[in-house]
C-alpha cells in the first residue's frame, strides 16, 4: 500500500512540553491506523497538526504527494482530510439532520443565502448519512439531546458527510457505555470501508485496536516508540509496560 | 409555524394600513417604526450569531446624511433610497472586514466606538453637516412625481411598508439557507465550521453586510420623513435602541423587529404625551417586564399563544 499522508519530523514544544518530538509517520491508504498512547502524549497533537489547527515549529505533513504543512483547516478539508473530535462538536441548536445537511452544504460550497438548507437533495443525502450511522431515527432531534454515544456517531457523521478520503478521529469511544462501545466501533468501520476513507483513531480500549486496527502506532512523550500490526505490538513488553499498564492503573 | 408567520406579516401589514387610514397623524409614527424595524431586522441577523452591536445606528445615519447631502442635487427618492442603501452597505463592507474578526463583548465596543467616532465627526465638521443644528430635507419627488406632503408621507409609507416586507420575506429565507444556518452555528460551534471550510468570519461579514444596508435602507426612509437629520441618529443610545427594539419584539421570527418597532415608538409617544418627564422610565418598565416576564420578547409571547390554541384545538 503507498502512503496517502506523510509525516515527518514533526517538533511542537509548548513551553518545556515537547508534544511533538520527531514524529514519522506514513498514513497508508485504506488502512485504519489506530493511535494509542498515555494522556499528554501529543497523541491529540498529531491530529491537530495535520488538520491544521496547530502549526509545527519543525517538520513537514505531506498528503498525496502535497505538503499541507501550515495551511489552515479549511484549505485543509478541502483538500479531503476531515476530523471528528474527542468533545463532539455539534451544533447544538440545530437537529441532527441540519447539522449534517450543513456539512453536505459546506462540501458542495452552496451558498446561494436563498436557497433552503433542508432543500430536497441535502436533506434526502442527510438521511441516507445518517441512516448508514444507524441515527435516521433521531434525525429530527435537536443535537443537544442526543445521548454521548450518538453524540459521537453524528460527530463523524458529519466529518464523513465532507467525503473525505483520510479522517482522523480523535478517541470515538470515549465516554461511551462499554456495552455500546463494540457496535459504535462496527457501524463506523462498515460505513468508512463503504465509502473507502483511510482512517487514523485515537483509542484507549485494547479491545477495540486489536479488533479493528490494521497497524497500530504507540505515542509517548512526543515520541513515536512502537509501530506494527497490533498483535505484535500490543504484545511487546515494552509497550505492555510503559503505555499499555499506565493506561490500565490510569 | 412559517405559513402561519407568513399570515400574521400580512394581517399586522393590512392593520398598519387600516391604522394609518383610521388616524393619519399616525402614518409619521408607523413609517419610521417600519423603517426602525427594517434596521432591527440587520440587529436580529447578528444576534442568530450570538453577536450584539451597540453601533448599528451609526448606518441609519449613513442612510440618512446620505439623502441630506444628495436632496439638494437629486431630490427624487428614486435615487436617494438606493443611494443611501449602496453608502451604508459600502461603510458596512469596510467596518465589516475589521469588526468580523471580534466575537462577544469587543463585537460589540468596537461598533459602539467606531459609531462614536462618526457621531463625533457629524457634530463636529459644521461646515459640512451644520453639527448639531442639523440639515434639513426639502420635500423630494417621488419617482418623478412632485407631490405635496400629505401625498409624500403616503408614498414614504407605502414605501417603508413593502420594504418591510420585502426584508422580513428576505431574512426568512436567508435564515433557513446555510448561510443563515451557518450564523446560528457561530454562535454554538465556531471552530467546528473552519473544519468544514466554512469560514466563520466570511459568513459573519455577509450578515454584517446586510446589517448595514438594512440600516442603510432604515436611515434614507427616516431622513426623507422626518426631513430633517441630525447627529443624534449615530448616537450611542440610537444604536442602544435598536438593540432595545429587538428584544422587546423578539429574535425568535423576522416579525419581532416590526412589533418592538410598532410597539416601542407607540409606547414613547403615548408615555411622552402623559408623562412628559418620565417617558424612559416607563419604556424602561416595558423593557424590564418583557426580559422578566417574556424571555422571547412580544413574538414570544403571540407564538407562544398561537401554539397552546393550536394545541387546544388538536
Amino acid at each position: 500500500m503507498t502512503a496517502l499522508l506523510e509525516a515527518r519530523g514533526l517538533h511542537l514544544a509548548f513551553g518545556g512540553v515537547r508534544a511533538a518530538d520527531g514524529i514519522d509517520l506514513d498514513v497508508l491508504r485504506g488502512e485504519f491506523l489506530a493511535i494509542i498512547g498515555p494522556n499528554g502524549a501529543g497523541k491529540t497533537t498529531f491530529i491537530n497538526m495535520t488538520t491544521g489547527y496547530l502549526r509545527p515549529q519543525a517538520g513537514s505533513i505531506a498528503y498525496e504527494g502535497e505538503a499541507i504543512t501550515g495551511l489552515n483547516p479549511r484549505a485543509i478539508v478541502r483538500r479531503g482530510i476531515a476530523r471528528s473530535f474527542q468533545l463532539p462538536q455539534l451544533f447544538t441548536e440545530h437537529t441532527v439532520e441540519q447539522n449534517v445537511a450543513l456539512a453536505l452544504a459546506a462540501r458542495d460550497g452552496a451558498w446561494s443565502p436563498l436557497a433552503p438548507l433542508l432543500r430536497m437533495r441535502w436533506r434526502d443525502e442527510a438521511r441516507a448519512t445518517l441512516d448508514r450511522f444507524g441515527l435516521l431515527d433521531l434525525a429530527g432531534a435537536r443535537a443537544d439531546a442526543l445521548n454521548e454515544g450518538a453524540r459521537k456517531l453524528a460527530d463523524i457523521a458529519m466529518a464523513v458527510a465532507l467525503k473525505p478520503r483520510l479522517l482522523l478521529m480523535d478517541e470515538p469511544t470515549s465516554g461511551v457505555a462499554a456495552s455500546e462501545k463494540m457496535a459504535i466501533v462496527e457501524t463506523l468501520l462498515r460505513v468508512l470501508r463503504d465509502a473507502d476513507v483511510t482512517a487514523v483513531f485515537v483509542e484507549h480500549d485494547m479491545d477495540v485496536v486489536e479488533r479493528f486496527a490494521d497497524r497500530v502506532a504507540v505515542w509517548s512523550q512526543g515520541r513515536i516508540v512502537a509501530l506494527g500490526p497490533p498483535a505484535e505490538v500490543l504484545a511487546d513488553p515494552a509497550v505492555q509496560r510503559e503505555v499499555i499498564g499506565i493506561e490500565r492503573h490510569a | 409555524m412559517r405559513r402561519g408567520e407568513t399570515l400574521l406579516g400580512l394581517l399586522g401589514a393590512a392593520a398598519l394600513v387600516a391604522a394609518a387610514l383610521l388616524a393619519p397623524w399616525l402614518k409619521f409614527i408607523l413609517t419610521v417604526a417600519l423603517a426602525k424595524g427594517i434596521a432591527v431586522i440587520g440587529i436580529l441577523l447578528l444576534l442568530r450569531a450570538g453577536q450584539v452591536s451597540f453601533g448599528h445606528a451609526l448606518y441609519v445615519a449613513m442612510g440618512a446624511y446620505t439623502v441630506a447631502f444628495l436632496a439638494p442635487a437629486m431630490p427624487d427618492a428614486a435615487v436617494l433610497l438606493p443611494a443611501g442603501a449602496a453608502i451604508a452597505t459600502l461603510t458596512g463592507l469596510l467596518i465589516g472586514l475589521f469588526v468580523s474578526r471580534y466575537r462577544e463583548i469587543f463585537f460589540g465596543m468596537l461598533n459602539l466606538a467606531l459609531s462614536m467616532v462618526v457621531y463625533s465627526l457629524l457634530e463636529k465638521l459644521y461646515d459640512l453637516t451644520k453639527g448639531t443644528d442639523g440639515i434639513r430635507v426639502e420635500l423630494p419627488r417621488f419617482f418623478g412625481m412632485a407631490l405635496d406632503r400629505p401625498g409624500f408621507e403616503w408614498a414614504m409609507f407605502a414605501t417603508a411598508l413593502v420594504l418591510a416586507l420585502g426584508a422580513g420575506a428576505f431574512a426568512r429565507l436567508y435564515l433557513d439557507s446555510p448561510m443563515g444556518q451557518a450564523l446560528s452555528a457561530i454562535k454554538t460551534r465556531e471552530t467546528r465550521l473552519e473544519f468544514m471550510g466554512i469560514s466563520a468570519r466570511r459568513v459573519l461579514l455577509a450578515a454584517y453586510v446586510i446589517s448595514a444596508l438594512l440600516g442603510g435602507v432604515a436611515g434614507a426612509i427616516i431622513g426623507m420623513t422626518t426631513r430633517h437629520v441630525t447627529p443624534l441618529l449615530a448616537y450611542w443610545t440610537a444604536s442602544g435602541e435598536l438593540v432595545f427594539i429587538a428584544i422587546l419584539g423578539g429574535a425568535g421570527s423576522v416579525l419581532g423587529p416590526f412589533l418592538g418597532a410598532v410597539t416601542f415608538e407607540l409606547v414613547r409617544i403615548y408615555a411622552g404625551a402623559a408623562v412628559a418627564d418620565a417617558w424612559q422610565m416607563i419604556l424602561g418598565g416595558v423593557l424590564l417586564a418583557v426580559i422578566l416576564f417574556a424571555p422571547g420578547g412580544l413574538w414570544g409571547m403571540i407564538a407562544g399563544l398561537l401554539r397552546r390554541r393550536a394545541g387546544a384545538a388538536s
